[in-house]
């Protein structure tokens, strides 16, 4: 795991995606809280601000920007054949991989630890009552865990990194986006479908409630992908087996 | 040390091992010869525990590499072919990974590192990224990761391929140093690097064990059959005749060559007798003895042979 950070932050990749992240949700931040100032939307302004900050923003560029982080993590080694070097070390399957998922998580808390700038500018002009961030940051760093085991699962598949990270964006904002259009579908429908859907799941969050049904989408979700990243690394194991 | 029982590994239909047998007791060095795609990786990774195999069984100090992979994968020191290390490290910061993951302990893990750094020549590059490394120290760093936890046994694959000349005299004797407290299984498809390193040899051809002897006993054979190049003035014809029908020739080759004077190449399990006999008529008969030279069967000669008569003998 310690390799993973030390060649995270020995390339280019790292400082630059995070410059580019947070000029990006910087200026989401300006124009947004800027409009919704001066249009104004009621008594509630400041909570549908961060509403909708939470999830246009920040969960929409890190679903972005999360493929290009995971998609190297196992993918590369394959590629590489360090995997093999990997494989035959005294190192348990769920230990690599473990290594790899936190690794990587660190990596994006920093990312998330930035965007703490933004409420705490707004709190310097305009105190507020903190708390509902504590859910804000909790269904972020949930979201971005399990957008890392997604991808992290399909990096493990295959050994392109070109595949690998346009596949999990594809997975990842399928999920975010099953329930944009709840018109097109049957009403029943939407309600499975959002049970299904990041989307609604980090909405909660993002309101700054924490629902425990959430929390254990969250966790189920992360779960569910780490359980199949190990599967696809003792493949290798049954290939040729009889 | 390591004991392989019947080892058979296939992949879908093909069969990239068919039922290999052989132990290599501690100390050893064993050499793993065959041309490429003959099962020698396969072997080597079934060894690692990198995959099981189809059939048979396999162990490592005693240890099935099935049944405790881990405890096995602690013992061995493992250079795949082909080495690519992760570029964006550098040398140390590697290697100290090695060591962590490998379980040396945190006390003696800067000593270690240093004193494998040393062996293998990398104290000069230590602060380099891998990426940026020549082919040769790369490999170093390959055969350092591979040592770095005083494994009981390595496994090395292509050791010195891709290395110029005085770094593989280097290699060579850094493997040769750690005989008789390490037991070592290197794979090569060249044949004299073999006989520089290895006590014993095992030729592999289609999966199979086709030959499996000590460096010494090799050597042997190759002493065994031998040809003669002579090359005399005289009369072509009776020359000729003459060469023919000397006792014990089993072959000859003439090589023409335009300089008044009769080459051939001679092959005959009567080597020295041979040419003191031939050399006796030649000066007899009045003719010019200008050249006679035993040309020792080369491995790879008997590389050729071998895997030619087993081909024979399959078909």
């Amino acid at each position: 795991m310690r390799k993973e950070l030390a060649s995270y932050f020995a390339g280019p990749l790292v400082y630059v995606v995070i410059g580019a992240f947070l000029c990006v949700t910087g200026l989401q931040f300006y124009t947004t809280l800027n409009s919704f100032v001066t249009i104004g939307f009621g008594l509630n302004i400041l909570e549908h601000f961060w509403e909708e900050f939470f999830n246009n923003s920040i969960a929409f560029y890190l679903l972005i920007v999360v493929p290009l982080f995971t998609m190297r993590l196992l993918a590369e080694e394959r590629r590489l054949g360090t995997i093999e070097l990997l494989y035959t070390y005294p190192l348990r399957d769920r230990e690599i991989m473990l290594g790899k998922f936190l690794a990587c998580l660190l990596v994006f808390l920093l990312f998330v630890a930035c965007t703490l700038l933004y409420p705490a500018i707004v709190y310097a002009i305009q105190p507020f009552d903190p708390r509902p961030f504590f859910a804000r940051y909790l269904g972020t760093v949930l979201f971005l865990a399990s957008c890392i085991a997604c991808g992290l699962f399909i990096s493990s598949l295959t050994e392109s990194q070109l595949i690998a990270s346009s596949c999990t964006f594809i997975v990842l904002l399928l999920f975010w986006i099953l329930t944009w259009n709840e018109a097109a579908v049957s009403s029943s429908l939407v309600t499975v479908l959002s049970q299904v859907s990041t989307f609604d799941h980090f909405h909660t969050f993002s309101t700054g409630v924490i629902d425990l049904k959430d929390c254990l989408y969250f966790v189920f979700f992360i779960a569910l992908f780490l359980f199949l990243t190990l599967r696809s690394m003792e493949s290798r194991q049954w290939r040729g087996r009889r | 040390m390591i004991a392989v029982e019947g080892l058979v590994k296939d992949f879908g239909r093909t069969r990239a091992v068919a039922g290999v047998t052989f132990h290599v007791a501690a100390g050893e060095i064993m050499g793993l010869l065959g041309p490429n795609g003959s099962g020698k990786t396969t072997i080597m990774r079934v060894l690692t525990g990198f995959f099981p195999p189809s059939e048979g069984r396999v162990a490592i100090d005693g240890i099935d590499v099935e049944r405790d992979p881990l405890a096995v994968r602690e013992r061995i020191g493992y250079l795949p072919e082909n080495v690519v290390l992760y570029p964006d490290l550098t040398v140390t910061r590697f290697l100290r990974f090695c060591a962590e993951v490998k379980g040396v302990p945190s006390a003696s893990r800067r000593a270690r590192l240093d004193e494998v750094m040393e062996a293998c020549g990398l104290t000069e590059v230590a602060g380099k990224l891998i990426g940026k490394l020549s082919k040769g120290y790369r490999q170093r760093v390959g055969i350092a990761q591979a040592l770095m936890h005083r494994p009981r046994v390595l496994i090395l694959d292509e050791p010195t391929v891709g290395l110029d000349p005085r770094q593989i005299i280097e290699i060579r004797s850094l493997i040769k140093s750690l005989a008789g407290e390490t037991t070592v299984l290197l794979s090569t498809h060249i044949l004299p690097e073999v006989s520089m390193t290895c006590s014993r040899v095992m030729i592999i051809d289609y999966g199979r064990i086709i030959a499996e002897d000590t460096a010494d006993g090799l050597s042997q054979r190759v002493r065994g059959s031998n040809e003669t190049r002579v090359r005399i003035a005289g009369p072509r014809a009776e020359v000729l005749a003459a060469l023919r029908s000397a006792p014990g020739v089993e072959d000859l080759r003439e090589e023409p060559l335009d300089d008044g004077a009769i080459t051939a190449v001679l092959r005959s399990a009567r080597g020295d007798e041979l040419r003191r006999e031939l050399a006796t008529t030649v000066v007899g008969r009045g003719w010019g003895l200008l050249e006679m030279r035993s040309l020792p069967m080369s491995l790879e000669d008997l590389f050729v042979r071998l895997v030619r008569d087993d081909r024979d003998a399959a078909a």
